[in-house]
């Protein structure tokens, strides 16, 4: 595989397309501490790339990056071909951007439904008169996204918890409504921190496959970050590997085990 | 038995979101609503056994009023997150928006008077709200007391909000819709009371629909979890303003009715001092955060009770007021403790949980 050509097909067969994101020597300190340096990779349309490092290595600063959080000191961040200016979340949001977090950052007070209604925000435009009176635009615009809500739930197989308070879910499926309410944005790239974290082996399948079908289905780009090797190995195209702050590796799940900087700096650390 | 939703499966979405899903609630719902625009003002026309005025001041209208500032304040605190004691302040600024229309535009109706009072109350809602993108919870909440005073001290301070009357006071002239006289000493208690029952419906209508939608979804959203809410597009400072604005909207409604339908007469370091602010706050914890039906049972509940333990304490057992008063005040700090440790979400959670049971009643499971 050639990484810089303009497209590649994959192992199974799907073709991956222009770069979506592309990063550029992304630096980013924090006080003394480089958490990010001078790393450069791209997403590309279609595909799924997985972000891989030991902890503190980097890889939820660089979502947040990505995101807007976090404003990096040195680089430049290219988005469908064009070079990024400063923006806040929310605007970064709105260009299609969406993302489940490390550790779950749901609306505890809503429930499965409000949450990923909310995940539609960005697609809902009636002002705050129709908004008030209901009738009309307002009531017509939320049925519309109700139903790609809908949609939403009975992909993810939790028609049951529809209206229960996301508080009172337990973990897994806490995990399974965020990623739900960044379905629901109908994202061109979503970005995924640790989807499987603290899940039992037969929820991590579950969400290995909604992933997957996500990508197959509505050929969402996504980027991930994932700890548990297996699961990264299985259904990425291409992994980044991150250790403190540093790029050590880039390329097909082969390539990187095959990787001796990669060996040696993590997957020999976290294996055998 | 038959507290049930109508059928199991709604057969549209407008239908699975509809405000009262059970039949009996609906039910419950007009049979309030009839009583409340019809055996109450036949009551109140007819004046049997004389009361009318005394149930009008003491109970109908204060209760009508706090519930529509409750209301405001519950969009602002129970729904957007965004804690305020400048409430107080805030009904002044809409009392003396009021005050002044009343007296430049003599010919404008009364509702438009209160409407455009609410709307003036907005504008600086929204200019106080503005640090609120950069401060969050108690030193929030020491900014907007610093809006009370400021404003409370503004009206005092300026003659020409209060037309540079001699006692600094303000008092509402004569006003009316449809001919029916709403202000002034005149106005018959019935009108005054159908008044303020009309805006009161019409402003828990707009919250309720303000609430399920686009717009209240993002008030719950930077309430919940303001950085995932700014990830999925929500803008904070826009979003939190929104708030401000319709949270002082109602509460600019309500000071201009508290002013022009029930007091008729203000000072402003009394009628709309920091107890008010702390008024609206308990009835909207004690009513239930988040919820407009828990707005209007807590500021039901704070009208009534004072006026229940006086005709117990005082009527009743003889006690002297002073005591009265002060059990009052136990009663209501110690219910705040209990609210806010044990269910946040107040009577109106109560509520509805006492309605869960009841419709799974009687087989529990
Ligand atoms: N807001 C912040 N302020 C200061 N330091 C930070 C901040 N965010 C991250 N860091 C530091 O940057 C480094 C990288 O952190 P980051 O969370 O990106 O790691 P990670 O690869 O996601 O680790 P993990 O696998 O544990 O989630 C760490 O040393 C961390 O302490
Ligand atoms: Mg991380």
């Amino acid at each position: 595989m050639n990484a810089t050509a303009e497209s590649y097909v994959t192992e199974d067969g799907r073709t991956i397309g222009a770069p979506v994101l592309e990063m550029k020597n992304i630096t980013l300190k924090f006080g003394g501490v480089t958490a990010i340096s001078d790393i450069s990779f791209d997403i590309r349309e279609g595909e799924i790339r997985a972000i891989i490092g030991p902890n503190g290595a980097g890889k939820s600063s660089m979502l947040n990056v990505i995101n807007g959080f976090y404003h990096p000191q040195e680089g430049e961040i290219w988005f469908h071909g064009e070079k990024r200016a400063p923006m806040k979340p929310y605007q970064i949001a709105q260009q299609g951007i969406a993302r489940t977090f490390q550790n779950i950052a749901l609306f505890k007070g809503m429930s499965t439904l409000d949450n990923i209604m909310t995940g539609r925000f960005t697609h809902m435009k009636t002002n705050m008169f129709w908004q008030a009176v209901w009738k009309g635009p307002a009531e017509r615009e939320e049925n519309e996204n109700r139903d790609i809500v809908e949609h939403v739930i009975d992909f993810l197989e939790i028609q049951a918890i529809r209206k229960t308070p996301v508080g009172r879910l337990p973990y897994g499926l806490q995990k399974r409504v965020e990623l739900g309410r960044a379905l629901a944005a109908q994202p061109k790239l979503l970005l995924l921190d640790e989807p499987m974290a603290g899940m039992n082996v037969e929820e991590k399948e579950d969400m290995s496959r909604f992933i997957l079908d996500v990508n197959d289905e509505f050929g969402t780009t996504i980027a991930l970050i994932e700890h548990d090797m297996g699961v990264v190995m299985d259904i990425s195209d291409r992994v980044v590997v991150m250790d403190y702050g540093k790029k050590i590796g880039d390329g097909t799940p082969d390539e990187v085990r095959n990787n001796q900087d990669v060996i040696d700096a993590y997957l020999g650390v976290a294996h055998d | 038995m038959f507290y049930r939703e109508s059928g199991d499966f709604k057969t549209s979405y407008a239908k699975d979101t509809q405000t009262f899903p059970i039949k009996l609630d609906r039910i419950g719902y007009y049979v309030i609503l009839a009583i409340a625009f019809i055996t109450i003002p036949v009551m109140l026309i007819t004046d049997v056994g004389g009361g009318a005025n005394y149930w009008t001041n003491a109970i109908l209208l204060p209760f009508l009023i706090w519930a529509i500032a409750a209301i405001g304040l519950n969009i602002l605190v129970g729904y957007c997150g965004q804690l305020s004691l400048g409430s107080g302040g805030f009904m002044a600024v809409g009392a003396y928006a009021a005050y002044k229309l009343m007296t430049s535009f003599p010919d404008l109706s009364i509702f438009f008077i209160v409407i455009i009072s609410g709307a003036i109350t907005a504008g600086v809602g929204i200019l106080f709200g503005l640090p609120s993108l950069r401060i969050k919870g108690f030193y929030l909440a020491v900014a907007t007391l610093a809006a009370q005073f400021f404003l409370v001290w503004l009206f005092n301070k300026v003659p020409w909000f209060y037309n540079n009357s001699a006692s600094g006071q303000i008092s509402a002239p004569t006003r009316s819709i449809f001919g029916f006289e709403i202000t002034g000493a005149t106005a018959t208690p019935e009108a005054k009371y159908l008044f303020c029952l009309v805006l009161l419906i019409g402003v828990a209508w707009l919250a309720r629909n303000l609430t399920r939608g686009r717009i209240g979804r993002s008030w719950m959203a930077i309430r919940d979890m303001d950085i995932a809410a700014e990830i999925i597009g929500v803008a904070p400072l826009r979003t939190k303003l929104s708030a401000f604005g319709v949270s002082s909207f109602f509460i600019g409604i309500a000071g201009a009715l508290f002013f022009a339908v029930y007091l008729g007469a203000v000072e402003v370091g009394e009628a709309f001092n920091i107890n008010k602010s702390f008024l609206l706050l308990f009835m909207v914890i004690i009513g239930g955060l988040g919820s407009i039906f828990g707005s209007i049972i807590g500021a039901a509940f704070m009208v009534l009770m004072p006026v229940l333990l006086k005709n117990i304490m005082v009527n009743q057992l003889n006690w002297p007021t002073d005591i009265a008063v002060h059990f009052e005040f136990a009663i209501v700090g110690a219910l705040i403790i209990i609210f806010l440790i044990l269910e946040p979400h107040g009577l109106a959670q109560l509520w509805r949980l006492l309605k869960e049971k009841l419709r799974l009643w009687p087989f529990p499971h």
